[in-house]
């Protein structure tokens, strides 16, 4: 009697986000077996796996998912090495410390579309950006980073967004740590590289884990950055799993297309959680 | 001759003098405790030894060698600190070998050190485990351990009891003084417990406010406190400290007017200049509840009985309660009135600065 009455309370809000899942899943699925384009809306019977076909064999396919792993592990490295590095660095009590925190974390609060602008406009322009006004007081030729670099581009702006958050999980962690260990340590004739090599990233192991797959998440999303700042382009150089698929939907109107490329995103998240899972999802559990 | 040798050691805070000129000298294979009330500078002054605090003037001087400046690394010292700060992602055999692997000892006297270190600490069957697998005494162990491996000089303990339970913790006092016995390494130990300090010290170190009180051995402390602050501090239950209302002067004697009560002291054990007014120290064993007669009178106010002895806290006239130590088999009520034997031999005096006022023993 007790028992039901808890889950009568609780249906609600389970049905509503069941809902939440199932109904957008059903539409994908349902788009991604028939034709559907925005250009002929009327025409949409069923195709099977031709939409599946088109989309794999679309010569974007293979760029969009590597560019989406490259991208993934690329920042993946620089956020948790920079943060740790970073972190370690500003650990020890120093004037000015809390002032350099907050400055170190706040790229976290702009949000993803400015931070293309700024990077865009300000840093990696050719004629006005920062980047090239250095190069030429060095005497270089200043460098078009969006079309010469265009997917290093984007993980530097990405990896400049995701840096504070990793820095503030390891700050956080790392006032965790306990003093009187690492002065053991020190007695026992340990440096200070040894300390942070046998006792402060042991310690991390856990944030990092953290880390890495919060970032992985929105990290496999990325859109507003390359729309902003290279269109995916040139070519197909910037172009990831998600742009890709709003390229088909939105660009070329092939809604069915697209679909077929949401599930494949799907898939591809499930096969990245699950190497990711296994190489850093132990130090979780533990 | 000194083997550890500490002169006028110094230590500021920001705005707080923690050690304030600090002289003391420990000879090889001494087992010496500090001891204090909490913020006495006990442990900052272990801290300093350690070099994991620096001075801010004085010397430390280690068999010979100036440390004052030196890293702790190098001073060839190991400590044992009160939340024993095991290496957590270690296991507990890593533990004790980590000293050894940085200073890049050879596999074969790592295994082996670690083996006999082990052995004697009943460690064996632990060493593939993880700190967190391990209960309170056996953490305490692999401490003790890790210190011992590295065969220091000087071996530092920072409270390392004070996170047991009451039973471990006579136990790995125990084991405590019979390692020492069996290493014969010069100890340093540093505990707010007085009972700690009395029964495993060769000699204590009763620090106050940045300043040593007073150095000696238990006995010594207990028996010829310089002060009031060690009087108090060493034997439970405490020192009983009657204020003399006023000092009569006779030819041989002291009167010592207490509340209308008075006590006879010979005048010629009084060394020095004859005091004016005194606090009259006296511990629970040298009171005795007589029949009649007696120097004192008051009301039994509680009992508190120990299986072997009991302690009656009595309220005498002036309202001060004192403690008398009495045999377990009297039969005291609450309320009834007793006499108070006081045997004034055992007397110490205090003077208005607490200091305390010498005297000759008597003669045996």
């Amino acid at each position: 009697m007790k028992r039901s009455i808890t889950r009568l309370l609780m249906a609600p809000s389970v049905i509503l986000l069941l809902a939440w899942m199932i109904i957008p899943l059903s539409m994908t699925i349902y788009f991604s077996t028939i034709e559907f384009s925005s250009y002929n809306p009327d025409q949409n019977g069923f195709v099977g796996w031709l939409n599946f076909e088109f989309f794999i064999t679309d010569p974007a396919f293979i760029s969009a998912v590597s560019n989406t792993l490259i991208l993934l592990l690329s920042v993946l490295i620089i956020t948790v090495v920079l943060g740790v590095m970073l972190s370690a660095l500003i650990d020890k009590p120093f004037f000015g410390q809390g002032m350099v925190r907050v400055l170190l974390i706040s790229p976290f609060f702009i949000m993803p579309t400015v931070n293309a602008l700024i990077w865009k406009n300000m840093m990696m322009n050719p004629v006005y950006g920062i980047f090239a006004w250095i190069s030429q007081s060095l005497g270089f030729e200043p460098i078009d980073w969006l079309s010469t670099y265009p997917l290093m581009s984007i993980i530097i702006m990405v990896s400049w967004q995701w840096l504070p958050f990793a820095i503030l999980v390891f700050v956080t962690a790392l006032q965790s740590q306990d003093t009187e260990q690492k002065e053991a340590a020190q007695m026992d004739g340990a440096t200070g590289w040894h300390i942070f090599r046998y006792l402060t990233i042991p310690h991390l192991a856990r944030p990092i884990a953290v880390v890495v797959m919060i970032e992985t998440i929105f990290l496999l999303a990325v859109f507003a950055e390359i729309l902003v700042s290279t269109g995916g382009g040139p070519g197909y150089d910037s172009t990831n799993l998600t742009y890709l698929i709003y390229n088909q939907a939105l660009l070329q109107f092939d809604v069915a297309a697209a679909s077929a490329g949401g599930l494949l995103a799907v898939v591809l998240a499930n096969i990245v959680a699950f190497f990711l899972i296994r190489a850093v999802g132990k130090n979780l559990t533990v | 001759m000194s083997y550890l040798t500490i002169t006028d050691l110094q230590k500021h805070y920001d705005n707080y003098h923690a050690l304030r000129g600090i002289n003391l000298s420990i000879t090889e294979g001494e087992f010496v405790v500090f001891v204090g009330p909490s913020g006495c500078g006990k442990s900052t002054l272990l801290r300093t030894i350690a070099g994991l605090e620096s001075s801010t003037g004085g010397t430390i001087e280690l068999d010979g060698r100036d440390i004052t400046e030196l890293a702790s690394s190098k001073r060839d010292l190991a400590m044992v600190f009160q939340s024993y700060a095991l290496y957590p992602h270690m296991t507990v055999a890593d533990n004790l070998s980590f000293a050894l692997r940085l200073a890049k000892v050879s596999d074969a006297e790592i295994q082996e050190k670690v083996r006999s270190v082990s052995a004697s600490l009943q460690l064996d069957a632990l060493l593939e485990r993880k700190p967190k697998e391990l209960s309170g005494g056996q953490r305490q162990r692999v401490a003790i351990g890790r210190a011992i491996v590295r065969q220091p000089k000087v071996f530092l303990f920072d409270e390392p009891l004070s996170n047991l339970d009451a039973a471990l913790r006579v136990q790995m006092r125990l084991e405590l003084a019979r390692l020492h016995k069996k290493l014969g390494t010069t100890m340093i130990y540093v505990t707010h417990d007085q009972v700690e300090a009395m029964t495993l010290a060769d000699r204590v170190v009763i620090l106050n406010a940045g300043q040593i009180e007073q150095v000696g051995t238990p006995l010594e402390l207990y028996r010829k406190p310089n002060s009031r602050f060690v009087a108090e501090f060493i034997g439970t239950p405490k020192m009983n400290l009657i204020p003399a209302d006023k000092i009569t002067h006779k030819a041989d004697e002291l009167v010592f007017d207490l509340f209308g009560h008075t006590i006879h002291f010979p005048a010629k054990r009084i060394k020095g200049t004859q005091p004016d007014s005194t606090i009259v120290g006296i511990r629970p064993e040298h009171l005795s509840l007589v029949e009649e007669g007696g120097d004192l009178t008051g009301r039994i106010e509680l009992v508190e009985h120990l299986g072997s002895e009991a302690y009656a806290h009595i309220q005498l006239l002036n309202d001060q309660t004192i403690i008398v130590k009495a045999a377990a088999r009297l039969e005291l009520k609450d309320g009834q009135e007793v006499h108070i034997k006081v045997d004034v031999d055992e007397i110490i005096l205090f003077d208005d600065n607490n200091k305390v006022i010498s005297v000759i023993p008597e003669e045996a």
